[in-house]
């Protein structure tokens, strides 16, 4: 199957009258996912390309049963928008907005219900190619097929999903989890959900400097909690200490976060690191190749 | 952005946290006038966010107006560097303070906990040297307590970690009152970092923040207008400033020591850019994310920005084209080149993703390399530097 999205999604906009946020709902649907339509506070009662606007989330989501929202609104107000999200009942919340105070992320997630799932914030989104894409990614490089993919870069995704695509390697559920310090699902969170997914053979994570959600995903599967196949890219090598590299979240801080500690994480349980994303579609081939490690 | 020390200590003093009395100055005039109106022991501190400023010589002593002029001197203009910023950063503004008599340094910390999405407490009864350091050689004496902050800080939190950090039972009190004050800081400034580092203990027993490390988030700044007038203080990149100018964030341009220039669009794929580079041998000038769906006015300043740097000698340039065609990326970097001062042949162009042969096709056309894979591109563009 796949995880945390498929054919059965039922998606909002929030930001729908937004520039970006009507072009992405526009983008979604075409790609076949259901875009029941979306919340601009003041513009309820409206309709834009054919998509019904709501004031609130609590009337959009009576008014149609949709079950994820994609969030497009501006960084001060998009913490806001997460949780009246939560609080309407959604369960699969995915924040596209970059630069949200962060602050406001520490305060959203603490008062975030058990059981509503946040992508993100500062992601590009989820795809289960060939069912739903609820994001901001280019459709049609993905394919359908058993590669799980989790990552925290929007561009070197599409780039390594293009390569594993043009091998023949589809893929079952593609997200990226986001570039910012406070995110909602973290790496750990996914391996679980695609060890649950029985189409799911394997997973390709796609780590970066700062942090150490890396390091936690490579304990768990030290522990036996993630029992399939891991390819590793790790991205930041070369960056120095202290300089934020295009996302917030990627800083070597001191020793901490740096990207060799999290690449002999992997390397240490013998998970395969690419030195380089073109690596990533032989090196996927040649563990599903190998017999199970248990 | 970072505050400078007497930013920060100006920030704790507003908040209760008792800090040196102390006054900054720009000019070797204004420091003999604070020594004149406060003539007492004190230091002489470069404001610099560099670190390693004591070992360049940025902190000296004087106790008078007279003898303030031979360190103020000194340290006004004089360039700090250390091993990863061997550029340095030049000294504009001396903070003059009377000298604590102090005990025992100890450190206290509030940053943001990625892993447990949390605010976190670092504290120690060892202080006055890098947590690092300390964290290296005595690990157990470091107590590290994240706080929830839907139920946030009560004293006994504070208390507790000074007892667990081993700090004299008399100071447990006031430890807790000053984090109480950090930790309401911590919110209402939005910051990332809240260092005290060394807290000292006086020699009559009080609790003072003797040097200040501050960190405001960026994405916070707009709530913050009070950090503005700061902010003309902090580093000074001019390329980075172009690169703010010309519509891209903070974060998008770093600049680096090497002399490849590197442009790719997504954090990620320029990181990993960066990593090619490196692996070839090369050395990377700059990180520069263009962000996604780049028109070809922002390649032209990408380039341009890009190539001020007096050390790029090549040029590579990374592009996934994704919901772009690649043809349409070629045809705008086509446009935002032709005509512009930096030479062709030392520029090196990896376009992949939709249309990526047309895209080619169209760069080759007008004479610019276009490769197929980052690997490559990395290899031509370390080599284009080396010639």
């Amino acid at each position: 199957m796949s995880i945390y999205l498929d054919t059965n999604s039922v998606v909002l906009v929030q930001g729908i009258t937004g520039r970006e946020g009507l072009y992405h709902a526009n983008r979604m649907r075409a790609y076949g996912t259901k875009v029941a339509g979306g919340v601009t506070p003041g513009k309820g009662g409206q309709s834009v390309d054919d998509f019904p606007v709501f004031d609130t989330v609590r009337e959009a989501k009576s008014a149609t049963r949709a079950t994820t929202s994609i969030i497009f609104v501006p960084p001060p107000f998009a913490a806001d928008a997460i949780l009246e999200s939560a609080d309407a009942g959604i369960g699969l919340i995915v924040c596209i907005t970059e630069g949200i105070p962060i602050h406001d992320m520490l305060k959203a997630v603490a008062a975030l219900p058990k059981g509503v799932r946040l992508i993100g914030p500062n992601c590009p989104g989820l795809v289960s190619p060939g069912q739903s894409l609820v994001g901001i990614m280019p459709g049609h490089v993905f394919s359908s097929g058993e590669v799980g993919m989790v990552s925290r870069s929007g561009t070197l995704t599409y780039e390594i999903v293009d390569q594993l695509t043009r091998a023949g390697i589809g893929q079952s559920t593609c997200i990226g989890i986001g570039g910012d310090p406070i995110i909602g699902t973290v790496f750990t969170d996914t391996l679980r959900a695609f060890e649950r997914d029985e189409r799911t053979t394997c997973v390709v994570l796609v780590g970066e400097i700062g942090g150490s959600d890396e390091e936690d995903a490579a304990a768990l599967i030290a522990r036996g909690e993630f029992s399939k196949p891991v390819v590793a890219f790790i991205g930041g090598r070369s960056a120095p200490e202290g300089k934020r590299m295009g996302h917030a979240g990627a800083i070597v801080s001191g020793s901490s976060g740096t990207a060799q500690a999290k690449v002999d994480a992997f390397m240490k349980l013998g998970v395969p690191v690419a030195e380089s994303p073109a690596q990533i579609p032989d090196l996927v081939r040649s563990v599903l190749a190998q017999p199970a490690r248990r | 952005m970072r505050l400078l020390e007497y930013q920060g200590k100006e920030l704790f003093a507003r908040a209760g946290i008792p800090v040196p009395p102390g006054r900054v100055a720009a000019t070797v005039d204004e420091a003999v006038e604070i020594m004149r109106a406060n003539p007492a022991p004190s230091v002489v501190k470069a404001q610099v966010l560099i670190g390693g400023r004591g070992k360049a010589g940025g902190i000296k002593f004087c106790s008078n107006a007279d003898d303030v002029r031979e360190p103020a001197q000194a340290i006004l203009g004089m360039r700090i560097a250390n091993a990863q910023n061997p550029d340095g950063e030049v000294t504009k503004r001396i903070w003059i303070e009377q000298r604590l008599d102090i005990a025992k340094e100890m450190y206290l910390s509030i940053t943001v906990d990625r892993a447990s999405k949390r605010p976190i407490v670092i504290a120690s009864a060892i202080g006055g040297m890098d947590i690092e350091e300390v964290a290296h050689k005595n690990p157990e004496a470091i107590v590290k307590q994240t706080i929830d902050p839907s139920t946030g800080y009560w004293p006994y939190i504070g208390r507790r970690i000074a007892k667990e950090a081993g700090m004299p039972p008399a100071v447990l009190s006031q430890f807790s009152s000053i984090l109480g004050k950090l930790y309401d800081l911590f919110f209402s400034s939005g910051a990332m970092l809240l260092e005290i580092n060394p807290l000292a203990i006086t020699k009559d027993g009080k609790l003072v923040a003797s040097d200040a490390k501050v960190e405001i988030d960026d994405n916070g700044l707009g709530r913050h207008p009070e950090f503005e007038a700061w902010k003309t203080t902090v580093e000074d990149d001019p390329l980075k400033a172009r690169a703010v100018a010309a519509g891209l964030g903070e974060n998008n341009y770093v600049g680096l020591s090497g002399n490849v220039g590197i442009i790719g669009n997504g954090a990620g794929l320029v990181m990993a850019t960066l990593d090619a580079v490196t692996a070839s041998g090369g050395t990377p000038a700059n990180f520069l994310d263009v962000g996604g769906g780049a028109k070809a006015d922002l390649m032209r300043d990408a380039v341009n920005i890009v190539t001020a740097n007096p050390n790029v000698r090549s040029v590579f340039i990374n592009i996934f084209g994704g919901i772009t065609r690649g043809d349409e990326v070629a045809k705008g970097l086509v446009a935002a080149l032709d005509g512009g001062a930096w030479s062709k042949d030392k520029l090196v162009i990896r376009l992949t993703g939709t249309n990526e042969r047309e895209g080619r096709a169209v760069l080759h056309e007008h004479g610019i390399a276009a490769v197929e894979t980052m690997a490559e591109g990395a290899k031509l563009a370390v080599a284009l530097a080396g010639t």
